[in-house]
C-alpha cells in the first residue's frame, strides 16, 4: 500500500493559431492537426516506495504543480502515466471551494465530501476535527469572517482527518502561523511514522530534509536529479545562484558524500580546517570546548568587495548557525589577484554530539545570489562528542544552572 | 452511455452530490430574512404578472374555455415545465466554466457537476410546482387519473434538458460563444413555443413549424393534461424522447472524449 511509480510522464498544452481553427479541427478531423504542442513536463520516471517521503524541488515553472495535478488525477497526461495503490489525499490547494457564507463546520462538510466521504464519516471525525483546527467558536460562524489562517486550519485538519496512504503536500504548510505550521508538520510526521508515503513540494530546505528520505529536482519540465535531500538542496542552491553561466562542479568525497561547488571562481577556498585550543587541526571536537574555524581563502581576480560566510549543518542539512563577515561589518574591499586571506571564527562548540558539516560562500553582499565567487558546501565535516558533561539530548548545548525550591 | 466507472464515481462522491445540491439551495437564501419562502415568490410573482397582462388586460381567453382560471392553470402548466428545461439548459452550459477552479485543482468525478445542475433544477421545480399541484386540487381543478401521464413527460423532458446541457456544457468551455447564443436562443425558443398563446392562435400557414420544436409536444402535453385532462400526443412525445437519447448519448461521447483537454482549457 502507498507506493507510486510514475513512468515516462509527459504534458503537454494544446495551441491553437486561432480560436477558429480549433473549431476546423474539430469539424474537419481528416484534415489533420492544426495545434502544436506546448511540453511543460517531459520523461519524467520515477518510484515512491510505500512508507517512503520524497521531496519536489524546483523553482517556478519546473513543472511541480503539473506533476501534482497529473499524480492526483486532476489532469491527463499526455504520454506515459500514473499508478498509485492505496489511498490518497493531496494537500494541494487548502481551503478550494470554501464558501464565504457558510459556516466553518459547514465547509468541513463540503471539503470532507469532496474528498469522498459521507456526511456520517465526516460527523463522526468532526470532534476531531474541531480539536485539530482549534479555532473554538469561529467553526460555526461563515468562513467570510475568518482569516486566511483559520481557513487554513480548518482545511488541513479536515484533509488530514484520515490517515492516508499516500499523502501530496504542495507548499501548502508554509501558510498559517508558526504554531499550526509545527503541529501540521508533527502530524505528517505523525502520518510516516504509521506508514504513510509522503510526497512533499516544497522550497523550504528545512521541510524537505528533515522529512524527506529522497528529493527530485525538477528543471525546465525535465527530472534533473535524484538523490539524497542534503545532496540535492545543494545542487538546487547551487543551481539558483547559477543564472549567470557558472558551472556546478560535484567532488564525491571518499565518504560517498557529494560536495557541491558553484560560482564563478574569482576566489576560491584553499583550506578549512578546525583548530582547537592548542592549535591542532581536530576533526572530533567535544561539546563546549572553545575552537577556531580557520578558513583560507586564494583570490583569482581582483575583487572589489570580498565576503566570507560560513553555515554549520547537521547530518540531515539544516542549519544550525550560519553568519558572515557581512553581517560582522568586515567585508574586504578591493582584494587583489594572488592574496591569500586567512579568515578565523573563533566559537565555543555549544552543540549537541552528532555529525556536522560547513559550507562556505565567497560572495559580495549578504546573500550568494548577486555575486557567487564560490559556494562550497560539506566543505569541512566534523564530530561533536560528549566527552566531560552529562548526558543530554538535542543538537544545541544549552546548559543551564538550576534552582529549585521546595516550600 | 454512462461507463460502470462514471456510476461508481458517482456513488462514491454522492455525499458531495446531494451536500452541493443542499448547500446550493441553501446559499440562495442563506442571508435573507424570508429564507426560502423567495424560491416560492419569484415564479409566483412571475404566473401573476403574466395571468394579468395576459388574460385580464389582453382579454387573452382560452378558446373553447370560458373561466380565467383555465387560462392561469394553462400558463402555469407551460411555464414551470419550462422553467424548469431552461433552468438545465442554461446552467448546464456554464456548469464546467463556473467550477473551474474546483475542476482544475482538485481531482473528483467531474460527471458530478450535470447532475447536481439537475438535481438542483428538480428541487426548485419540486417546491414550485407542488404549490402549483395543491393549488389545484384546493380549487377543484385536479385532473385526476389523468395528471400521472405527467410523469413520463416530465422524463422524457429532463433527458432532453440534459443532453442539450451536457453538448451546450463541454462546447462552451472551448468556445465561449456557444453561452452567449444559447442564451439567446431559449428566449427564441420561449416564445417560438407555445406556452403563453395557444398554438390555435397561430396562423394556418406557420403551424406546421410547431412540428420542428421538440419542446412544443411536451409543453402541449402539460396543457392536455392538465387543463383539459385529457392524455398527450404520445406520438409526438416519443418523437422527442428518441431526440432526448440520441442526444444524451452525443453529449455524453463529447464529455467524455474532452473531459481530460477541457481541464488544460479551464
Amino acid at each position: 500500500m502507498g507506493a507510486i511509480t510514475v513512468s515516462n510522464l509527459g504534458k503537454a498544452y494544446k495551441t491553437y493559431p486561432t480560436r477558429l481553427s480549433r473549431l476546423a479541427e474539430w469539424m474537419l478531423p481528416f484534415r489533420g492537426a492544426r495545434h502544436s504542442l506546448k511540453w511543460v513536463l517531459r520523461e519524467v520516471s520515477f518510484q515512491v516506495a510505500p512508507g517512503e517521503a520524497v521531496g519536489l524541488i524546483g523553482i517556478n515553472g519546473a513543472g511541480k504543480s503539473t506533476l501534482l495535478k497529473l499524480i492526483t488525477g486532476t489532469t491527463q497526461p499526455t504520454t506515459g502515466g500514473v499508478t498509485m495503490h492505496g489511498s490518497v489525499a493531496a494537500l494541494l490547494e487548502l481551503g478550494m471551494g470554501f464558501h464565504p457564507d457558510f459556516t466553518g463546520r459547514q465547509n468541513a462538510y463540503m471539503a470532507g465530501q469532496l474528498l469522498g466521504m459521507s456526511a456520517e464519516q465526516i460527523s463522526a471525525l468532526m470532534p476531531q476535527i474541531e480539536a485539530f483546527a482549534e479555532i473554538g467558536d469561529y467553526m460555526d460562524q461563515p468562513v467570510r469572517v475568518y482569516s486566511s489562517g483559520m481557513q487554513m486550519r480548518v482545511a488541513f485538519s479536515v484533509a488530514t482527518a484520515r490517515r492516508p496512504d499516500i499523502l501530496i503536500v504542495d507548499e501548502a504548510l508554509s501558510v498559517g502561523d508558526a504554531y499550526f505550521q509545527h503541529k501540521s508538520f508533527d502530524r505528517i510526521r505523525q502520518f510516516r511514522k504509521e506508514g504513510t508515503t509522503l510526497l512533499l513540494v516544497s522550497h523550504d530546505k528545512q521541510a524537505i530534509q528533515s522529512v524527506c528520505d529522497r528529493a527530485i529536482l525538477l528543471d525546465g519540465g525535465r527530472l534533473a536529479r535524484e538523490g539524497r535531500p542534503e545532496e540535492i538542496m545543494d545542487y538546487y542552491n547551487a543551481m539558483i545562484a547559477e543564472r549567470e553561466n557558472e558551472t556546478v562542479r560535484l567532488n564525491e568525497a571518499a565518504d560517498g558524500k557529494v560536495q557541491t561547488i558553484s560560482g564563478t571562481g574569482e576566489a576560491t577556498v584553499a583550506d578549512i580546517a578546525l583548530i582547537d585550543g592548542s592549535g591542532a587541526r581536530v576533526e572530533v571536537v567535544d561539546v563546549g570546548s572553545a575552537v577556531t574555524l580557520e578558513v583560507r581563502v586564494k583570490v583569482n581576480a581582483p575583487i572589489p568587495r570580498m565576503v566570507l560566510g560560513y553555515m554549520i549543518k547537521d547530518r540531515l542539512g539544516q542549519t544550525m548557525y550560519g553568519t558572515n563577515t557581512h553581517l560582522k561589518d568586515l567585508p574586504l574591499d578591493k582584494v587583489t589577484a594572488g592574496e591569500e586571506v586567512v579568515y578565523r571564527f573563533a566559537f565555543s562548540m555549544n552543540l549537541g554530539p552528532g555529525t556536522y558539516s560547513v559550507a562556505t560562500a565567497i560572495v559580495s553582499t549578504e546573500t550568494h545570489l548577486v555575486n557567487n565567487y564560490e559556494w562550497r558546501d560539506l566543505a569541512l565535516v566534523f564530530t561533536v562528542m560528549n566527552m566531560r558533561r552529562p548526558h543530554f539530548e538535542g543538537s544545541a548545548w544549552l546548559d543551564p544552572t538550576v534552582d529549585i525550591q521546595r516550600t | 452511455m454512462i461507463s460502470p466507472l462514471m456510476l461508481r464515481g458517482l456513488w462514491a462522491y454522492r455525499g458531495f452530490v446531494l451536500g452541493s445540491v443542499k448547500r446550493e439551495f441553501q446559499s440562495k437564501y442563506a442571508n435573507a430574512i424570508l429564507g426560502a419562502v423567495w424560491s416560492v415568490l419569484s415564479p409566483l410573482a412571475m404566473i401573476l404578472v403574466y395571468t394579468v397582462i395576459f388574460s385580464e388586460v389582453m382579454r387573452a381567453k382560452l378558446p373553447g374555455s370560458e373561466s380565467h382560471m383555465a387560462y392561469s392553470i394553462y400558463l402555469c402548466a407551460g411555464i414551470l415545465t419550462w422553467g424548469l428545461f431552461a433552468e438545465i439548459v442554461s446552467r448546464g452550459q456554464s456548469m464546467f466554466i463556473e467550477q473551474a477552479n474546483l475542476i482544475k485543482k482538485i481531482s473528483f468525478p467531474r460527471i458530478c457537476l450535470p447532475l447536481i445542475v439537475v438535481l438542483n433544477a428538480l428541487v426548485n421545480f419540486g417546491i414550485i410546482f407542488g404549490l402549483f399541484v395543491v393549488f389545484l386540487i384546493v380549487s377543484g381543478n385536479f385532473p385526476g387519473l389523468a395528471f400521472f401521464a405527467i410523469v413520463p413527460l416530465l422524463l422524457v423532458q429532463v433527458l432532453f434538458a440534459i443532453g442539450l446541457a451536457m453538448i451546450a456544457g463541454v462546447l462552451n468551455v472551448f468556445f465561449r460563444d456557444v453561452g452567449q447564443f444559447v442564451t439567446i436562443a431559449m428566449q427564441f425558443w420561449f416564445w417560438l413555443t407555445p406556452i403563453v398563446y395557444p398554438a390555435t392562435i397561430l396562423p394556418p400557414n406557420v403551424r406546421p413549424l410547431l412540428d420542428w420544436n421538440p419542446m412544443a409536444p411536451l409543453i402541449q402535453g402539460y396543457q392536455a393534461i392538465l387543463v383539459h385532462g385529457t392524455a398527450p400526443d404520445w406520438a409526438g412525445v416519443a418523437r422527442v424522447a428518441v431526440l432526448a437519447l440520441l442526444l444524451c448519448a452525443f453529449g455524453m461521447r463529447l464529455f467524455r472524449k474532452r473531459a481530460g483537454e477541457m481541464v488544460d482549457e479551464l
